[in-house]
């Protein structure tokens, strides 16, 4: 089915992303009241640019080191810095994260019109008509 | 590690069950708050429910079907000293005529009570706003 992915474009890889940081949201709500537990984020750049095909680092001279792919390691996730840190170092800030969380499911939604319009695209161009 | 919205009501249901368990101690504390014993080991302790996060790998070695979450890890004693009160006249008291109450403060109780319910209501939110998502996903494939 290679038509039908690349006729969704960008847009079914980003929203198992939206839904990756749907989920760590989620976990960190869940650990609001964890000892120790550390709050954690997605970074969404990182992550999308795991899609796109690294353009390799030129060696002009035999003395350059081989750069590697450094990008693949990075699975985007990152440690979140608390405003205001708390006696039983939990870092999970219970409003940061419901609004993060809102604005995440918005993210979501807004991806999902993007492949609502794709997959009404492609159902017009079967239909012919 | 497997994508899909419903991880997030596992997520979600981990927390409800943990925070569930949190309210009962709470109110297992508060039913206890007024109890006497005639010794300090017979004494009531407060009893405090410890969280711990679940981690990727043990979830997933488990085969369980949702990642992360949290748990209710133990459930300890608070460590307060037991109040010794003199009350002469309860038939429990010794023969220097005091007794041993409960250590449980109705205050502490209460708020930690409040506490729990709000977390309990946020994770029921976490559930809904995923489930919402879920019902928009199935509105494309609708013809």
């Amino acid at each position: 089915m290679d038509l039908l992915n690349n006729a969704l474009g960008i847009h079914d890889k980003a929203l198992r992303v939206r839904n990756q940081r749907m989920e760590l949201l989620a976990r960190n709500i869940a650990n609001e009241d964890t000892p120790h537990f550390k709050a954690r984020e997605l970074d969404f750049k990182t992550v999308m640019a795991k899609f796109e095909p690294a353009e390799p680092m030129a060696a002009t001279n035999q003395t350059h080191f081989d750069y590697g792919d450094d990008k693949l390691d990075d699975d985007g996730l990152r440690y979140r810095v608390p405003f205001n840190a708390s006696a039983d170092g939990n870092t999970v800030e219970i409003t940061v994260e419901q609004a993060k969380y809102g604005k995440a499911a918005a993210d979501y939604q807004a991806t999902l019109t993007f492949l609502e319009n794709r997959v009404n695209s492609i159902r017009k161009a079967l239909r012919g008509d | 590690m497997p994508m899909s919205i419903d991880n997030i009501f596992g997520i979600g249901g981990t927390a409800l069950h943990a925070q569930m368990i949190r309210m009962n101690t709470t109110a297992s504390n508060l039913a206890n708050a007024g109890t006497t014993a005639a010794t300090e080991q017979e004494a009531y302790r407060g009893k405090r429910t410890i969280f711990k996060a679940l981690m990727d790998d043990q979830m997933t070695n488990a085969g369980s079907p949702y990642v992360g979450g949290v748990k209710v890890d133990k459930i300890v004693d608070d460590t307060k000293p037991v109040p010794r009160v003199y009350d002469p006249g309860n038939p429990l008291a010794d023969g220097d005529g005091f007794v041993f109450q409960a250590n449980v403060n109705e205050v502490t109780e209460m708020v930690d009570m409040m506490a729990a319910s709000r977390s309990y209501q946020n994770n029921v939110e976490v559930v809904n706003t995923a489930r919402e998502l879920m019902m928009r996903s199935l509105e494309i494939i609708k013809a």
